[in-house]
Formats: C-alpha cells, structure tokens, sequence
C-alpha cells in the first residue's frame, strides 16, 4: 500500500536576506525510512522543525497525510512524532511522569495511556528505568525517552533529529534496530551526517546542501554509485595496459600506487575470474583483487561539491 | 488539554522544595505579621477606645491588614513563582514538546497560566481559612472576608498573567523575576505619586486602586472587569510572543 504521508512542497525559509532552505520538496509514503543527509548547517534542523510545525516556512506547504499543517496545525502535529536535536524533557520528571505526559498530551485516551507507556518503555528498552528521574539517566538514556516519547501516541509519522549523536556504540546499534521496526509499520524521517548509519536504515536518501537538495533516491542509487563498477588488482609483475585491456570487460585501467591497478569494467561484467586465470597463465603475480569500493563520504563530496560548481 | 498543561505546571512546583517553601513561608509571613500582629493590635486599641464610633469590628481590623499586608508579599512571591515558566522551557529547549503537540499556542498559555493560578489560589485559601478560624472565638463578617479574597484573587491572577508574559520575554528566570517585580510595583505605586487627581489616568489604571474597594467589602463589577482586561491582555501578549517564535525563529 502505497500511501503518502509527508509531502513538502518548495519549503523555503529565510532568516533576513539568507535563505538557509531552499525549495525543498519531497514525498515520503508509509513505512518508508527516509535519511536526511548534510553537513553541518545545511538545513536539516531547519526543515524538521518545519515538517513539525515548531517553525514557520516563508514559502510553501507541509501536509502530513494531507492534512496542510499551517491551516489546521492540531490536526497534523497529532500525527507526527518528534525528537528534536536536543531531547525536549522535564528534567525533574520520572520517566514514567513524562511519558505519560506525552501520551496525554498527544491525545491517548486516559484508558490507554498506561498501555502506550508500556509499549514505548519495551521498545526502547526503558523498562527497568521507569521511576528514575530523567535528570539522572545518562545521556543515551535521555535520547531514548527522547525517541519514546516520540512514538508513545503511535503517530503516522516519525521525525528524528539526529537521533544516535552521542551515544555509545552499542546504543547505537540498538536504536538502529528500533528505527528499522519502526520504519514497517511509520513512516519515519532521520536525520544525520553520519553516512553509514543512512545506508544501515533507510530505504531513501535526500543529501541537502546549503538549503538545496542535491540528491533524492533510493538508498540503492546512492550505493550503486557507492560501488562503481571498479576492481582493485595488485600485480608484482604487471603487463602493459594494453594486455590488461584485452580481458573481457575491462573498459579502463589506471595505475593507483605501486603495483596496484584500478580496473573499470562494463556494469554487469565482473571480469574478476578472467582476470585471475590471465594472471595466472601469463605470470603477473597476482596478490590481491578485490571490489574498490568509493566511500559514501565521497560520493557524498562529490554530490555537494557538483552541486557548487554550477 | 489545557488542564493537563496546568496540571503539569502544578506538579512541578511540588516537585521540588521550592513550591513547599513558598506555601510555608507566606503562610509563615501572613500568620506572625499580618493574622497575630493584627490582633495583638486589636487588642490594644479597642481597650483604648471608649467610644463607640472609634471601635470597629474584629474581622474588619485584622482583614485589613492582613489582605494589605498579603497584596505586597505577593508583589514578591508571584515574580519568583512565575518567572520559570517559559523561561526555563526557553533555555532548556523543552518550549519545543509543547509546540510538537497537537496544542494551540492559547493552551499552552492558559494551561501555564491556570497551573500557576491553582497554586496561588492554595495560597490564599490557606490565607482565608487562617482568618475564617477567628469565627470560633467570635461571630465573623464572612461577607467581608469573601469580597477581600476575590480581590486579592483577581489581584494575583493580574499578577500571575503579567509574569507569565514577562517569562516569555527571556531566557533567565532571574531576569523575568526581576522585570516582572519592576513593572507590578510600578503598576501598584504609580498612582500613589502620580494619581493625586482622582480623575486621573493613572488612577484608572492602577491596580491597586481597583484592589481597594474589594478592601473595603465592596466588590464591584468595574473593577472584576478591570482585572479580567488585564489578564486578557498580558496573555494575549504572550500568545503573540510565542507565535513571534514560530515565525521568526
């Protein structure tokens, strides 16, 4: 079922004459995961806290479930959940106290508060923290009643804002685990510069820079790009280019350092295992082949930088 | 909606020692200097008092002057209670789990501004059942005392609603404390040195000139009209104010 519940049409948001959103538009459907990817100060923060109605757009339009959020402000916040950069607790509540704050303020029925709590607690394994003060949780446990208190009224749509920064690496794990559960059955917007973490969890991507986006797809585009169609030779006695391009496949050959070759190929032709047996017949000394993977955070360099250039 | 706001503003003045001290301290401050002082006073002047247009009645002497006394000690205790409100969910960034739930800007006003009327009506009715206790060694002027507590009331909630909008002008608590206290004892002596003309619009717009008939038993519309204005208006302000948040930013 393809539904969509977040569409953002040509955000825009200036503070005096800097722009720092410009026409910003997506769709995003239901249990979809959808990464929003920047540098520092691209705009992430701010078009969150348009989607949520905390900051109002100076152009455009954010309708969750086709409900516009400026006209009719309650009815929309009712349906998002979200964590901003800095979790938003009463400090001198217990866990308890403030989850069931949240659930009432996001409109649980009072009968069902109780479960609601009970179910965010499981989630985000809470459980044994229930009547300690949130002053005296540690961080990670903090950005977790952050999370919790986010989905406690079950909303169609998840917005996290830089939800694993500072946290342990375990806790990281964890709670990319709990956003992938909840990406089946919310949709969900997470932000981050942390390029792993978006290839771990999102079905798309969005990389905004400087207020624009300069690259919306599925997260398989980006790691297509990621992965090139590239091989990594190493050689002790490596022939000319020219026997090397004799291989089936092999479309461009550049020296990388000593003895290592990068080797282009045409998609869908991996000439690893020719490439071997040539080595191998013909005596290059072969040492290493292996997929020469790009780093995300280059294409990640690449897609801003392009972006600059024009 | 609105009283789960309140009730949470509520909570967390009990929260913390800060809501017990304040309770036991005005109540402190209301019964040594206003409640005992005002009869040991009674006691001495009435024996002076022979005739019979010089003595005057019990609940009258002793509620006057501790509903006075009370209208200056809460120009103090109400900056103090109110200026954490906005401020502190400014500066800790908990401003935003308000504006994310489903909640009109006007909730969240009302709801704050209830909370803290809630507790300051726990003070004045401990305040009330103070000076009621009278009643059992002698026949009360319960008519009297009703009209001084709905002005001190309204008094208080004028108060409350000017703090809470100069909470949302800050960052720091002390500060909103500060501001807040300046302008409520402006508002109340003002007329003292400007308003020798009875005519005159600062006589209008004091607030304690519209506290004074309530303090005399009187309790008039004009003046409940009055009070009800002034809470309108600095809450309105408020309201405007956050919404200055969500457009500028």
């Amino acid at each position: 079922m393809t539904t969509i519940t977040v569409e953002a049409s040509e955000l825009t948001r200036m503070y005096g004459a800097n722009t720092v959103v410009r026409d910003v538009s997506f769709n995003l459907n239901k249990s979809e995961v959808l990464g929003f990817l920047g540098p520092n100060g691209a705009g992430k923060s701010t078009t969150m806290k348009m989607l949520t109605g905390n900051l109002a757009p100076t152009n455009g339009t954010v309708k969750i479930c086709g409900i516009d959020i400026i006209e009719n402000p309650k009815a929309a916040k009712a349906l998002i959940g979200y964590l901003p950069e800095q979790p938003p607790l009463y400090k001198e509540l217990t866990v308890d106290e403030m989850l069931s704050l949240a659930a009432r303020l996001h409109g649980v029925a009072r009968s069902h508060v109780k479960k609601a709590m009970t179910l965010a607690k499981e989630r985000c394994g809470l459980t044994e923290m229930s009547g300690r003060l949130i002053d005296n949780l540690s961080k990670g446990y903090q950005q977790r009643v952050g999370i919790a208190q986010a989905i406690i009224h079950n909303p169609m749509v998840v917005i996290l804002d830089e939800p694993t920064v500072g946290l342990d690496p375990i806790q990281i794990r964890d709670i990319r685990a709990l956003i992938k559960e909840l990406g089946n059955e919310h949709s969900v917007i997470l932000s981050t510069h942390i390029l792993p973490e978006v290839e771990m969890v999102c079905d798309h991507v969005q990389i905004i820079h400087k207020g624009s986006l300069v690259f919306n797809g599925a997260i398989e585009v980006l790691k297509q790009q990621r992965h090139g169609n590239k091989l990594l030779l190493g050689l002790h006695r490596a022939p000319d280019v020219k026997e090397l391009m004799k291989v089936k496949g092999i479309i461009h050959v550049e020296p990388v350092r000593d003895k290592l070759l990068r080797v282009q190929y045409e998609a869908g032709k991996d000439p690893a295992e020719a490439l071997v047996q040539a080595a191998v017949s013909n005596d290059w000394g072969m040492f290493q082949i292996s997929p020469d993977q790009t780093s995300l955070e280059e294409v990640f360099v690449q897609l801003t930088q392009q972006e600059s250039e024009h | 909606m609105i009283f789960t706001v309140a009730g949470k503003e509520l909570r967390a003045m009990f929260s913390s020692p800060m809501g017990w001290v304040i309770l036991a301290l005005l109540q402190a401050v209301f019964a040594h200097f206003g409640f005992f002082a005002g009869i040991d006073q009674y006691f001495n002047i009435m024996s002076g008092a022979m005739r019979p247009e010089q003595r005057m009645g019990v609940t009258e002497f002793v509620g006057s002057n501790i509903f006075n006394m009370a209208s200056f000690v809460m120009l103090v205790a109400v900056p103090l209670l109110s200026m954490r409100l906005i401020s502190e969910e400014r500066k800790n960034q908990t401003l935003t789990f308000l504006f994310s739930a489903p909640l009109t800007l006007t909730e969240i006003v009302l709801g704050k501004f209830i909370g803290l009327v809630g507790f300051l009506t726990i003070v004045i009715a401990f305040l009330a059942a103070m000076i009621s206790s009278l009643n059992l060694w002698t026949d009360m002027d319960f008519g009297y005392i009703a009209a001084n507590v709905i002005g001190l009331w309204f008094l208080v909630a004028s108060f409350a609603a000017l703090g809470v909008f100069v909470s949302s002008l800050t960052q720091q608590p002390i500060i909103a404390a500060i501001i807040s206290f300046i302008a409520l004892f402006a508002l109340l002596a003002f007329d003292q040195y400007l308003a020798s003309d009875p005519n005159s619009f600062f006589n209008h717009v004091s607030l304690m000139r519209h506290f004074e008939p309530f303090s005399r038993g009187l309790v008039d519309t004009r003046d409940i009209s009055y009070f009800i204005l002034f809470i309108f208006t600095f809450l309105t302000l408020t309201v405007r104010r956050l919404d200055a948040d969500r457009l500028r930013g």
